[in-house]
Formats: C-alpha cells, structure tokens, sequence
C-alpha cells in the first residue's frame, strides 16, 4: 500500500468557472416554455377581453335573424345547440366502438399476429388523415351511401336521410376521433396488473365476467381521458362537417337527426371570410369566438370532475 | 395426523394406501417448443398440505397451475398426459372450466385484491356463482373472514377499500375470497413471499388450520415454512418430480442425493 495520498484527493469539491453548456439548456428550454404561455395567454387574452363585452342574454339565447353580421340581430344559440348536440352524438357512437375495439386488441386479439399488427396501423394511420378528407368520406359513405340508402329502402320521394344531417356530421366526427378514444383505452386496459384478471379467472368469473365487472370499471378514468381528448378535438373542428351537416344559415333549431344544424366554428369561419363589412362584424366574431371556447371547456371541465369523482370513489372502495 | 408410515416415491393412483384427491399421469407441459414440464406422476391427497419445493424455474408454479387450468391462459402452452381432480380428467374436452375453478381455488404470491370494499372482493365470487340474496352473502362474508382469521380486523371496515389494508391483511382477505365459494382445494404460489415475518407467521398459522377443511397446495420458496406447515413434500428440479415422499423424511433423510443437497442449501 502506497502511503502517498491519492492525487485526486487533494483536489478541491468547489467548482471553478460556470457550466456554460447546461446553464445555456436551462435558458432555452426555459424560454420555449415561456414561449409557449406567451402565446396562450395572448390568443386566450385577446378573445377574452373582445369577447367578454359582446356577450349577453339576448346573444345567446336567440336565434339570429338571416342578416347575421349585424350588430343588433347577430346571436348565437342555434350554433351553441347544434355543436352541443353533434359533439354529445358523437360521444355517445365514439365510446362505445373505440372502447369495444380497445376491448379486442387488449383482451382478446394476440398481439403479435399480423392482423392485430395491421389492425394498429390502420388506427395510426387513421389518426394521420387530414380533416377534410374525414369531410369528404362522410359526405360520399354516410351522407350518399348510408343515407342514400335508407332513402331508397323507406321509398321517400324528396330526400329525407340523404342529405347533409346533424347525424352524419356526428358520425363523421366519431370516425375521425376513434383513434384517440382507442389508444387512451388501450394505455388505461394495460396498466391494470394481470393479477386482478388472474384473481378474477381463478374465482371462477368467465372471460367476459371479468372483462365487465374487473377490467372495464379499473379503465374508466382513462376512457373519459380518451372521451375528453375527443371532445376537445372534434368541437371546434369544421372541415369534416362542412359536408355533412352544418348550414350556413337556418331559421329553425334542429328538431332531429336528420335536420342540418348551425355550428360555432363553422359560423366563425363565415363571419371572418363573408361579412360585407369586416369591421362591423368583427365584436360578434370575438363573441362567437369566445362562446366556442366556453362551450369546449364547459365541456371538457364535466369530463374532467366526472373522472376526477370517479377516481375518489375508486379510492374509497365503492 | 394418521399419515401413512410409508409411502413410495411418487404415488401411483392405483395405490391401494389412499386415494388421491390430485393425480397426475406422466404429465408434460410445453411452452411452444420447450418443455418444461417432464412427465411428472404424482397423487396428492385430501385435507392436508402438500408443499412443492425446487429452485427458481424448476416448474413447480406451472406445475400448480395445470390443476385450476391457469395455464390455458397464456399463449402457446400444451399439456400432455393427464391431470385428474377427484377423478375426472379436468383437461378431457367437455370440462366447464368455470366449474373447475369454483372446485379448486387459488391464492397468488402477490396478494391482488380488487379495487373495492372489503366486502364486495368476497361478494364478487358469490355472486359469479348465482348467491343473490343479501343476508346469504352477509352471512359467508362474516364466516370467510373469520375463516382467514381476518375478521376482527376488518369488521367495522367492510365498506372501506381493500386497497386499504396492510400487504399481510391483503393475502388473507385473498385467502377469504377463495374459500368463500367453498373450494374443495386451495393452491397457493408462494402466498407468503412478500410478507414480512408476523404477517407470514399469521398466514403459515392460517394454513395449518384450514386443513380441516381444504386440501391445500402450497409453493414455497421457504424451506423452515415448508417444514412447519406441510405433510407432504414434493422436490422440484427442472421440470421433473426428483422426490415426493412425508414432509419430514424430505428434510431428514431423503432418498436423493439431489433432494439432500437442495434442502441442506448445498445449491438453489
């Protein structure tokens, strides 16, 4: 043993000089993030402080007259109905066969056979279609085809189903969110331990009795997220009901499936490129705009405390 | 105990000395082309422990988990030769696998309960089984937690969440839902493996008690546990049955070189 000591002991701990390389990766990450809620924080400001003052009663609880981009018979409350409806519609196809699907390809499909393998290419590359195509499918395969259909099997003389409907623009919406309700599914059905399914199997439960009872009511916060996710992406969207569904102008609130309905960010996208005077429509565009935004988080914020609830009481055994 | 003075090594189900409530024929068991089972024969019998010893991969889970069919579960598993329970061939094509499990329970090395209350993880296999009536399942919940030695604990708490509990309390509320559908036999995969020593000392004590009732099958990693609760010990080594004879003559005198050189720690 040698009895020199060791020379790197005789170094000192403290630092000489600054760490220019990590102190410069602080600086720009965290400038990306400031970036960031700069831009939220304008876009959400600015909307707010136009928006906010145009908003009233009256705006949105009638039915505008046909000049629309005046100031004085400008509202709202058809497009609030109309969006609620195709995005609630939409919901109510969109979880069920999203979750069936998750359903399968967890439980049931073998993960690595080539068609469970096809099947997850197609929902990636599902997720990877622009929106407008989404348009343009619902009109050809819902609107035509389906609708079209049905026209011809009940024998109706004027179209009644094959034509531009609350319905099909839901269903278009459903088919372009799947891909979102699927993979949310998938993430929640897999981080449940297999022990709970094995505990369940063993007690004598069937496949399916498990799959019910256990499986489904662990994945529910991540069902809602996939719902959640959904919501948001489908209800400001405007392409894919530009086809099927939304009107330009209508004196009637939709009084069924078949009806064609006014839509917020279908109605915003014709106040800011129609209005014969742009300045004098742009306070009912900001009150549009900021009505839309209210109605998406309104919402999400119903999703997010029924997961939340649901959480709690999976906490306490319930 | 009135075990038999002798037994041979691995009991052919003709024996004429008990009959078997568990037998085995040359069984085998292959996971896509390995085989990790290597025709092992062996009876085990009604309403005592029988314990599986062997080092890690010896087979010995997979071996247990042909008698409730787990194995069906995973991919590409194949079994070959037979597998009786109380004398019915539980892989012959018209078995009702449901019906198996409801005969032969299972509790896991980690405890799983559901994410519910104390009292509906007992009442969901009541339930699965067609007991509909409140006071009925009332009544078997009271008596399988105080059958899992349980009950004092968890009384005034039935409608808090199982998750609630301590990781000891957890395995014997697993134990009280498996004997709550009155199984004729409970195997157990290592119950007691992630349990510190008081909550294995309350399980081991457990075990022995439910004997009376049950025919238990127990893996264990434990060779002092296998000693204190079984009667019978079955050694393990890749894929094949080495020794099965009393509990004691296992740890005292065995037969094999390869039995003595396991339970004295020589290797595993």
């Amino acid at each position: 043993m040698s009895a020199s000591p060791r020379p790197e002991a005789s170094r000192s701990l403290s630092r000489t000089g600054i760490d220019w390389g990590s102190s410069l990766g602080t600086a720009v990450s965290l400038a990306a993030t400031v970036f960031i809620l700069l831009i939220l924080f304008v876009i959400l400001g600015n909307v707010v402080i136009h928006g906010l003052p145009q908003l009233s009663w009256r705006f949105v609880s009638t039915i505008p007259k046909k000049d629309f981009f005046d100031k004085d018979s400008a509202a709202v409350l058809p497009m609030i109905v109309g969006t609620s409806i195709r995005v609630l519609v939409m919901t109510v196809f969109v979880i069920p066969i999203g979750v069936t699907t998750a359903v399968y390809l967890t439980e049931y499909a073998r993960s690595n056979s080539w068609y469970t393998r096809v099947i997850r290419a197609a929902i990636s590359n599902l997720a990877g279609v622009p929106s407008i195509v989404f348009g343009l499918f619902g009109a050809g395969f819902f609107v035509h085809l389906i609708g079209g259909g049905i026209d011809d099997i009940i024998g109706a003389t004027s179209p009644k189903w094959g034509k531009p409907a609350l319905l099909w623009a839901s269903l278009t919406l459903a088919v372009m969110t799947l891909p979102v309700v699927i993979v949310a599914t998938e993430e929640s059905l897999r981080a449940i331990t297999p022990g709970l399914r094995e505990a369940s199997l063993a007690l004598g439960a069937t496949k399916l009795q498990t799959i019910l009872r256990i499986v489904l009511p662990n994945a529910l916060p991540g069902i809602l997220t996939g719902g959640i996710l959904a919501v948001s992406r489908a209800a400001g969207e405007v392409a894919p009901i530009l086809f099927t569904g939304a009107a330009y102008y209508l004196a009637d609130l939709p009084r069924s499936l078949n009806d064609q309905f006014m839509d917020l960010g279908y109605h915003t996208y014709i106040l800011a490129s129609q209005a014969p005077n742009i300045e004098k429509a742009r306070p009912i565009l900001y009150g549009t705009v900021f009505v839309l935004l209210l109605l998406t988080f309104s919402l999400n914020a119903v999703a997010i405390f029924a997961r939340a609830r649901i959480r709690r009481q999976m906490r306490s055994g319930h | 105990m009135a075990a038999p003075t002798s037994i041979p090594a691995t009991n052919p189900p003709s024996s004429s000395e008990f009959k078997p409530l568990l037998e085995t024929q040359n069984l085998e068991l292959f996971y896509g082309a390995s085989r990790a089972l290597k025709g092992i024969t062996m009876g085990i019998r009604e309403n005592l422990v029988t314990a599986f010893i062997g080092p890690s991969g010896c087979g010995k889970s997979t071996f247990l988990r042909c008698f409730n069919r787990m194995n069906d579960l995973i991919d590409g598993v194949r079994i070959v030769g037979e597998c009786r329970v109380g004398g019915e061939d539980i892989y012959a094509r018209d078995v009702d696998v449901i019906e198996l499990r409801k005969r032969v329970g299972m509790v896991f090395q980690r405890s799983n309960p559901f994410p519910k209350s104390i009292f509906e993880n007992i009442a969901y296999g009541l339930r699965l089984h067609g007991i509909r009536a409140t006071s009925e399942i009332e009544g078997i919940v009271e008596q399988s937690l105080k059958g899992a030695a349980i009950w004092d604990e968890v009384k005034d708490r039935l409608h808090q969440s199982a998750l609630g509990l301590s990781g000891g309390q957890q395995q014997r509320l697993c134990i009280a839902r498996a004997i709550a559908i009155r199984p004729q036999v409970l195997l157990m995969d290592e119950p007691a493996s992630a349990l510190d020593p008081i909550a294995t000392g309350k399980v081991e004590d457990l075990i022995v008690e439910l004997k009376k009732d049950f025919t238990i099958v127990i893996v264990t990693h434990n060779m002092q546990q296998a000693t204190r609760i079984s009667d019978y010990t079955a050694f393990f080594y890749l894929g094949e049955l080495v020794e099965y004879d009393l509990t004691t003559r296992i740890f005292t005198n065995p037969a094999k070189k390869k039995t003595e050189d396991y339970v004295t720690g020589r290797f595993g």
